[in-house]
């Protein structure tokens, strides 16, 4: 699969068909055991350490739960990269960090820890924290997970915005399809480790593989079950009445 | 302002460490009496030295001048060679004795220096010619024994 | 029988080498945290920020427990010595005892209690809500920048709380010996000066703390990076860092004293 630069890219699938997976080999956190990630023009497969990070410094990520530092202030959390990878002075940071704060609306928050914040809101600081050097490209694990329906909006109106504004590339794991469906150029589908279907929105919405349509519409019946595999309940139960007899 | 809190908290942590060791070293230890300043070392011979250990006291009069720092044995002349640290204010004249002391009866051993009447000093690294050794408690014991005994025979005897 | 005996002779070979594996990764862990330390060296505001945590906030419970020792030595060792006429040499046995050896061992077991096991689990924690995975994205290394600077704080300022508690417990011992017991305070000094030598006792008891300091903060950090990221794996990494470490520091304590007060 390619990603085009400047698109917003969403990854779709069931749980466990290797989303998260694809996001770190992509991140170089974990390593392909084959095939090959190429990000940027680069090889990520044999990059060393350093490598990796010069890599990592253009990639901006959106954890789950966000994963704010707690011991720092939300002020910090955004001014952490800029203190770890530059030598700017106090001042210029500041106006910086007001900058990436005010661009997701939180810019009155900024003395407060992330223990004050409420889910929505640390999801927020988080983006503002992962675009403050202007990556490249962005991660986006799960972004909508856990969110109020006003929150995800403004979270997956910021993913656009950004993408259009900054000229980055997005690439979105979600579950939320109708979501997802609004704001990406192109959607991926995959399932048990595999690219199942590939297209625009309008063409998954309108998908005739079954598993995808399962999913799109989120049907209980079809071919991925709900139910954990297990014996027939009916068997089960006549078991237990020949014990108790 | 949280910050300059932080360190100022930190500063009292660490300015309290080291002032406990300063207390620890002058008050507590004996850095203050003999382990600095200037010092010369002298050597003596005993033929026994008892249960002197390193580190023990040189006394003159009653007052530490000094302190043990080596025992090595002398092989040639099977005796014990005793270095001396002692204080530089302190001079002793050629002839002076040194005895190795118990403090109490069951107390800890150290060097005793008398000092002679010669006009000539010590240097740095002479020898202490004239030595005492230890009191062997065993052997001042049977010594009585052995007298008590030669004593006491012609009486039973008769 | 013999199915049940081959399985619990494998399960403990399992053991045993698993053991072995989390040592050598433990190794490891430790020389690239000592790799990864010019970082924060550069930057002594991230060991100032470590040092707070870890020895100014353990100030109070090692200078209270410092007081309460050295004033339990006095009065037991008088009991003792009363019973020999020699309670001249109580400022001896208090001194020697907490410079040598309670001083760095007991401010080592509240250390590793207070600060080790606040340490596995803030690190812990920040392993299972992924803010060291977030750290890693953004190209700073977690060990550089979260395990360095605490494991440096962690040895600094465990010779220093040592050195607190043993001046601490002199005190103690003086207040009760000599303020309500009414021992001689000339001679509770002086025997105690002469008796205390600066190298052999004094470094000896500060070299202890140090070993002690690097033992418990290694095995507090290594705890904290390997716990499993969930609630049951955090509470048990800081339960085994005070295990851990409290036994490393009395077998090491053992093994030190028997190196350093050998021939004396």
């Amino acid at each position: 699969m390619t990603i085009a630069q400047g698109q917003v890219v969403a990854l779709m699938g069931i749980s466990g068909s290797g989303k998260t997976t694809l996001l770190r080999l992509i991140g170089g956190v974990m390593r392909p055991t084959s095939g090959e990630v190429w990000v940027n023009g680069v090889c990520t497969n044999d990059l060393d350490q350093a490598g990796l990070y010069q890599l990592r410094r253009q990639m901006g990520m959106l954890f789950q739960f966000g994963a704010l530092f707690t011991d720092l202030s939300v002020f910090d959390n955004v001014a952490f990269q800029l203190r770890e990878h530059t030598q700017l002075p106090e001042a210029m940071i500041r106006d910086l960090v007001m900058m990436k704060l005010h661009a997701v609306g939180l810019r009155g928050a900024h003395q407060l820890m992330p223990a004050a914040l409420s889910g929505g809101m640390a999801r927020r600081v988080a983006l503002a924290r992962a675009i403050a050097l202007d990556p490249m490209l962005m991660l986006y694990d799960e972004p909508f997970t856990g969110l109020d329906p006003i929150s995800l909006g403004a979270i997956a109106q910021l993913v656009r915005q950004f993408n259009d504004t900054l000229g980055t590339t997005s690439l979105l794991v979600t579950h939320d399809v109708a979501e997802a469906l609004d704001v990406v150029d192109d959607v991926y589908y995959l399932a048990d480790g595999k690219m199942l279907a590939h297209g625009s929105p309008q063409t998954m919405r309108a998908h005739t593989n079954p598993m995808v349509r399962q999913f799109v519409y989120g049907e209980i019946d079809g071919p991925v079950a709900a139910q954990y595999p297990v014996g027939d309940f009916a068997t089960a139960l006549k078991l237990r009445k020949q014990c108790a007899a | 302002m949280q910050r300059s809190m932080l360190d100022l908290w930190v500063g009292l942590f660490v300015i309290a460490g080291l002032a406990a060791l300063v207390v620890l070293a002058f008050k507590v230890g004996n850095m203050s009496s003999t382990g600095a300043g200037e010092t010369y070392s002298l050597q003596a011979n005993f033929d026994n030295i008892g249960g002197l250990k390193p580190r023990a006291p040189v006394k003159s009069a009653g007052v530490v001048v000094g302190r043990v720092t080596r025992i090595e044995f002398n092989n040639d002349r099977f005796t014990a060679k005793v270095t001396l640290t002692i204080n530089k204010a302190v001079q002793f004249p050629k002839d002076s004795t040194a005895a190795i002391l118990t403090s109490g009866l069951l107390g800890e051993q150290y060097v005793g220096i008398d000092g002679g009447g010669d006009g000539e000093m010590f240097k740095a690294g002479d020898n202490i010619r004239l030595t005492q050794s230890a009191v062997v408690l065993e052997k001042l014991i049977s010594q009585f024994m052995f007298d008590k005994a030669a004593q006491g025979q012609p009486n039973t005897q008769k | 029988m013999l199915h049940r005996l081959s399985s619990s002779v494998s399960a403990l070979g399992a053991q045993v080498i698993d053991m072995v594996l989390r040592l050598g990764y433990a190794t490891r862990f430790m020389l690239l945290t000592l790799r990864q330390s010019t970082t924060c060296l550069m930057r002594p505001s991230l060991i100032v920020r470590e040092l707070y945590y870890t020895g100014t906030l353990s100030m109070v419970i090692i200078l209270v427990s410092g007081l309460f020792v050295g004033m339990v030595l006095a009065l037991q060792g008088y009991q003792t010595l009363v019973t020999y006429g020699s309670e001249s040499v109580l400022g001896v046995l208090v001194a020697l005892s907490l410079v040598r050896e309670l001083g760095p061992v007991i401010a080592a077991l509240l250390f590793a209690s207070r600060a080790g096991s606040a340490m596995t689990a803030e690190i812990g924690l920040m392993k299972a809500t992924e803010q060291l995975a977030a750290m890693e994205m953004m190209a700073v290394d977690p060990i550089a920048r979260v395990v360095a600077p605490r494991f440096w704080a962690g040895l600094l300022s465990m010779p220093l709380l040592a050195a607190l508690f043993s001046a601490m417990g002199i005190f103690g011992g003086y207040i009760v010996g000599v303020v309500l017991i009414g021992v001689d305070e000339g001679s509770f000094w002086s025997q105690m000066q002469s008796a205390v030598d600066v190298r052999e006792d004094i470094l000896n008891g500060v070299i202890k703390s140090v070993v002690f300091g690097i033992a418990i903060t290694w095995i507090a950090l290594f705890e904290g990076y390997d716990a499993p990221p969930t609630a049951e794996g955090v509470s048990g990494a800081t339960t085994r860092t005070v295990v851990t470490s409290s036994l490393a520091v009395l077998g090491l304590d053992f093994i030190l004293t028997s190196f350093m007060f050998r021939g004396v």
